[in-house]
């Protein structure tokens, strides 16, 4: 009895953000302005404009999470074999920026990158050529690469501290050398920290349109924008709806590979 | 049985929770006001305050169109709006407006130019719904040392030597009235062809385009990061005020006159008192405030000669002569097929 006391809050905060919340996009998703049931707003996912927004958000988004991993797994090596002080200091620097807002980080991000921005400025000054990557895919990469990096690094940082230090010693007495000992046993033993990276950048990747507004200029329309749009200034709630929940579909096939790939369940280090 | 039992304590707590809140403030006289992002001056709230008792609940939006779902699904109850004029239209046809009893706003007909209730009436036939409190024009703002040859036309935003030195506005209306005016054609059109022709122009001008915004023109066209940019005329003069190299211009093609105004949903819970509101925003100390803080051009014909700055007082970007300019126009209602339509042309706009 008592569990379930303390459970209450719980069941009150799922019921009112999450529970309802999902049952009114389902419902604008499968209806249209009359109230029948339809589906044509999930088929619409199907037209030129939403495929193409699509398609262009899992290209970024997959490029965005590949650069994560590539650049998360030696730093959380590295975290991994430092000592305890060193490493929380490094932690809290790649953490740091996440106390401040993510609007606020984005936008500064856009300060810096602009024509006469703060970047170009410090080019300017050592005669080097102009950056200019502001309003195209590139800003945006870099701006879902920087926003969701610490994402990638602290799974990966934490399935890594888990391995016993023992199995790689005993692979190294056994005779395999450093490549063979990362290729045989850490990087199994890290895989459910790097699934569930992967998950937790692409996901909120592939969602984006705060980053795609504010670094592509608007120029770049991503599925995020493209429901945006709809509910914002087509008033259109009907529609966004629908393409949310095609979109979620794409996250639920996004979870069922990580499930399956996770079946240890080691990778639910957050 | 106890899952629901549950679920249905859930939803009394809840329900318990929402009501406590709102009847803390149930014996104080309230308005709830839902006015544009940075579109008063917040000391005359604070002045309405302190003159009335009345307190204020002020509430914020950033286009029409992220507005208007909140009103229509009644969710939350609002007693003065302040939409624009083809927003007014679709509410007024909607039957979500009040009639405004004038009566109880003696500094609305006092204060306010004439001109501007005949303009209304092409929104608001009978002059029964709306209250001007904003008025100005669409046009370009470019920055003299980065422009070569007259700025005086739609076309120079198609114009190629401007490369990556335009910014557009990101709506769908601003975005097709260039297009549309740019051809002398009708901005409130629905022809088919007409419109299609124009989507493609705008396509051929995205790749000179350096951004689609809305606020933010204005910080980037101070900072020097375009050229030209499509502006409201009321932050024309506040972006000349932080940078002396910019100057606004109604191209020769024509452009929107819009008209924002004060209105009173149907189902404003405190009708008086959004009337004592909008009577006060009237007052002409009030609107010259007002005028000061935000720089939109006020139809407060009392207020207008208030303003110390003579040369404020007759600007031309402020307070434009408009029987000296061609063909003008104010958006119409497009009707939710035309609106349909235009956002689906958007849409292929700026997915291209």
């Amino acid at each position: 009895m008592n569990r379930k006391l303390l459970a209450f809050p719980y069941i009150v905060w799922a019921a009112v953000f999450i529970l309802i919340p999902l049952f009114m996009v389902g419902y604008y998703g499968l209806t249209d302005k009359n109230g029948n049931f339809t589906m044509a707003n999930l088929a619409s996912i199907m037209t030129k404009e939403h495929i193409k927004a699509l398609w262009l958000s899992v290209l970024l988004s997959l490029i965005s999470t590949l650069i994560c991993l590539l650049l998360a797994y030696p730093l959380s090596m590295i975290l991994a074999q430092m000592n305890v002080t060193k490493t929380s200091f490094i932690v809290l620097i790649f953490i740091l920026p996440m106390w401040m807002n993510f609007l606020l980080r984005t936008l500064a991000w856009q300060t810096l990158l602009e024509k006469t921005g703060v970047l170009n400025s410090i080019l300017q000054f050592f005669q080097l050529p102009a950056l200019e990557i502001i309003n195209t895919p590139y800003a945006i990469i870099l701006g879902m690469v920087y926003n969701f990096l610490p994402f990638m690094v602290l799974p990966i940082y934490n399935s890594l501290i888990k391995i016993d230090q023992n199995v790689i010693h005993a692979a190294r007495d056994l005779g395999a050398n450093s490549i063979q000992t990362f290729l045989k046993i850490t990087l199994p033993l890290s895989a459910p920290g790097i699934i569930s990276g992967i998950t937790m950048v692409f996901v909120p990747a592939l969602t984006t349109f705060v980053i795609s507004n504010l670094l592509g200029g608007s120029k770049i329309l991503l599925i995020g924008n493209v429901i945006e749009q709809e509910f914002t200034q087509a008033g259109n709630w009907h529609l966004g709806s629908g393409l949310s929940l095609v979109l979620m579909l794409f996250i639920i096939f996004n979870m069922v590979i990580t499930a399956l790939f996770d079946l240890e369940g080691e990778g639910n280090t957050l | 049985m106890k899952k629901r039992l549950v679920l249905i304590l859930c939803f009394s707590f809840t329900a318990f929770l929402l009501n406590a809140c709102g009847s803390s403030s149930e014996n104080k006289e309230e308005v709830i006001v839902y006015n544009w992002g940075e579109y008063i001056d917040p000391d005359t709230l604070a002045m309405f305050e302190k003159e009335t008792g009345i307190h204020v609940i002020y509430d914020e939006y950033e286009t029409n169109e992220i507005m208007y779902p909140r009103l229509e699904a009644g969710a939350s109850a609002y007693d003065v709006v302040c939409p624009s004029d083809y927003m007014i239209q679709k509410m007024i046809e909607k039957d979500m407006l009040s009639e405004i009893n004038f009566e109880h706003i003696p500094n609305a007909k006092a204060n306010i130019g004439e001109q501007y209730f005949i303009q209304s009436r092409e929104f608001d036939p009978e002059n029964k719904y709306s209250v001007p409190y904003c008025w100005g024009t669409v046009g370009i703002l470019y920055n003299k040392t980065m422009v070569s040859g007259p700025i005086d036309s739609w076309s120079v935003l198609w114009d190629p030597q401007y490369t990556d030195n335009i910014l557009m506005q990101d709506s769908v209306r601003d975005a097709f009235m260039v297009a549309l005016k740019r051809k002398g054609y009708s901005m409130n059109t629905l022809d088919s062809k007409e419109l299609e022709e124009t989507k493609n122009d705008l396509i051929e001008q995205k790749p000179l385009a350096q951004a689609y915004v809305i606020d933010q023109v204005r910080d980037k066209m101070i900072g020097n990061e375009a050229a030209i940019g499509v502006i409201y005329s009321g932050e024309a003069i506040y972006t000349q005020r932080e940078n002396e190299n910019l100057e606004y211009v109604i191209p020769k093609e024509g452009t929107n006159v819009w008209i924002d105004s004060w209105v009173i949903p149907k189902n404003a819970p405190n009708k008086e008192n959004a009337e004592k509101f909008i009577d006060f925003m009237c007052r002409p100390d009030i609107a010259l405030l007002n005028f000061e803080y935000i720089t939109y051009s006020t139809p407060n014909e009392e207020a207008r000669k208030l303003i110390e700055d003579k040369e404020i007082q007759n600007s031309p970007i402020a307070f434009p002569t408009l029987s000296d300019y061609d063909h003008l126009e104010t958006y119409q209602y497009l009707g939710e097929e035309g609106e349909a339509m235009y956002n689906e042309l958007w849409k292929e706009v700026k997915s291209n």
